[in-house]
């Protein structure tokens, strides 16, 4: 089986890897910076990359300890680990009941940063529990656990409960989901 | 509620949650990349080529 240069494939992943950055940094401009470093340095390292494993997870990895080396450079490493800060955030159901996309997102970008990480890897870029692990330098269970404690805080900030409709929508015309999953009140 | 009832409960509300996260990610993966990006790797190979050049 031949590979391809990865210098070549590392322009496939930029996508991913500046999602990855926009959801860790909150911040479009500290985000592209992040990824351009990311790139230089993977590029410049480029024969560290063992050819035939994932790079996505790689490049990943540099990523995040370039923004975690950063961060604790610049000292203004947010002490938060609880997301004490959202308690000045309010997020309501629409009066409908549905959530809107965009007040999941604020509730998403109050989470500490080890939470978002979390639940950016396993949850909405598809990496598995291990990889994710990988990445972060971490146990399996520490991703987990971060993870849940994710789900739970958002849970609590949208005040979602078993019978939330499963769509959130950014308008009212969805038409809410029946039968509501045999959850009882 | 039964205990099974609130497991439900809970796993159809972490399925809702990573429905979102995978749209709000996905939105994020679709958006267009900065042009910076595409000259940096145009100048890294440059570089390279220059140090292969020189040899």
């Amino acid at each position: 089986m031949t590979h391809r240069d990865p210098r070549e494939e590392m322009l496939d992943h930029l996508p991913a890897l500046r999602a990855f950055a926009l959801s860790l940094t909150r911040n479009g401009a500290t985000a592209d910076d992040m990824v351009q470093d990311t790139v230089v340095k993977a590029w410049t390292n480029m024969e560290k990359f063992k050819v035939g494993t994932n790079m996505r997870a790689w490049l990943f990895t540099i990523l995040r300890n370039t923004y975690y080396s950063s961060r604790r450079k610049l000292n203004r490493e947010v002490a938060d680990p609880e997301g004490t800060m959202v308690a000045s955030l309010s997020v309501k159901p629409d009066h409908d009941g549905h959530m809107n996309l965009t007040d999941f997102k604020k509730a998403f970008e109050t989470l500490p940063d080890e939470q978002r990480e979390a639940l950016i890897l396993v949850g909405a870029s598809g990496h598995t529990y291990e990889e994710a692990a990988d990445i972060c330098g971490v146990a399996i269970g520490t991703i987990k656990s971060r993870a849940n404690r994710g789900r739970a805080r958002l849970t609590e900030l949208l005040q979602l409960d078993g019978d939330s409709p499963l769509e959130m929508t950014d308008n009212a015309t969805m038409a809410v989901v029946a039968g509501g999953g045999g959850v009882l009140r | 509620m039964t205990e099974n009832d609130a497991h439900n409960g809970e796993d159809r509300i972490a399925a809702l949650i990573d429905q979102n996260l995978r749209r709000v990610y996905s939105d994020l993966v679709q958006e267009d990349l900065p042009d910076r990006f595409k000259d940096l790797l145009a100048v890294l190979k440059a570089q390279d080529k220059e140090e292969t050049d020189r040899r």
